[in-house]
């Protein structure tokens, strides 16, 4: 996934959790890098046409941000259901967010081919616990054995 | 979340290469499958291309397994692999013989991509493993290379149809 998808889905997670604009601080925040590196990014998908900011408000995606920002959060979302299904790693969050950046959208469809994910992908991706619903309720479950 | 490709750990790596044994367990469980539901109906020069296309997939797991034994980590297993691409084949197979080689011009160009991209962020990062850095890099540049003949080999049958 490239840096600017990152980026969109980065956004559309926060302005899940904030219900409105997201803060350069919790964008930068959930990259784990410096808010001058966010707003420096946030900045070319503005030109791209991909987000709007206005100041003291914070960032919006626009809708073509949105499918964009979808589809990578689907991508995302094999990614973390192909390490915690097929490759059983518990830790399959922090896995899922080292990797994605070496992990292109062509891969992630090609995976996609053995996993069984819902056809609400991504609604089912729930920001909070930065998983997909139903990963955290069978997680949930084991945790509870 | 890291922004950027880097590869930084063994354990990064391992992860990695299992992904790469993965897609060629996928490349054959496919192949495998497409034989079994069309066999009848190809002709001599779909069924070499696609028994080639599983016979060097497995010998690419093969070199990638032995790197991650190394790296002490486990592989991934055909059947395992093989059981998963059938569960979801149905919904995913190719209806004729222009998706089958659709399906293997994916297959052959998603794997390009994943070795290229690995190659990439294993060059741009300056750590170490525990196996040796340029032995990794020499087998994944060589099966990318194989993944390349296999992308141009099977446009040239998609244009010769």
């Amino acid at each position: 996934m490239n840096t600017a998808d990152q980026y969109l889905k980065a956004i559309y997670l926060v302005q899940a959790v904030e219900d409105g604009p997201a803060s350069t601080g919790s964008v930068a925040d959930a990259l784990d890098v410096s808010p001058a590196s966010a707003n420096e990014m946030i900045g070319k998908l503005e030109e791209r046409g991909l987000a709007e900011h206005e100041k003291y408000k914070g960032v919006s995606l626009t809708d073509e941000g949105i499918v964009r920002a979808r589809d990578a959060l689907s991508n995302y979302c094999i990614i973390e259901r192909f390490l915690a299904n097929v490759l059983e790693v518990e830790e399959f969050r922090s896995e899922a967010r080292s990797l994605e950046a070496v992990i292109d959208d062509t891969v992630a469809e090609r995976l996609d081919t053995i996993i069984d994910r819902s056809t609400e992908c991504p609604d089912c991706f729930d920001a909070e616990t930065d998983a997909c619903e139903y990963l955290a309720e069978v997680e949930a479950e084991h945790t509870a054995d | 979340m890291s922004v950027g490709q880097r590869v930084t750990s063994d354990h990064q790596l391992a992860r990695l290469l299992q992904i790469g044994v993965v897609l060629e367990e996928v490349v054959e469980a496919r192949s495998t499958h497409h034989h079994r539901e069309m066999e009848d109906e190809f002709d001599a020069e779909l069924d070499t291309l696609l028994r080639e296309a599983a016979a060097e997939s497995a010998e690419h797991r093969e070199r990638l397994e032995e790197l991650i034994a190394e790296l002490d980590a486990e592989s991934v297993s055909y059947e395992e692999i093989e059981a998963l691409v059938e569960a979801q084949y149905g919904k995913t197979k190719p209806e004729d013989f222009d998706g089958v080689l659709y399906d293997q011009l994916c297959n052959e160009e998603t794997a390009y991509k994943f070795y290229d991209d690995l190659i990439g962020a294993i060059e741009g990062s300056d750590s170490s493993f525990s196996v040796d850095r340029e032995r990794v890099l020499d087998t994944l540049r060589s099966i990318r290379a194989e993944e390349a003949e296999g992308v141009e080999e099977v446009t040239a049958v998609m244009e010769r149809r």
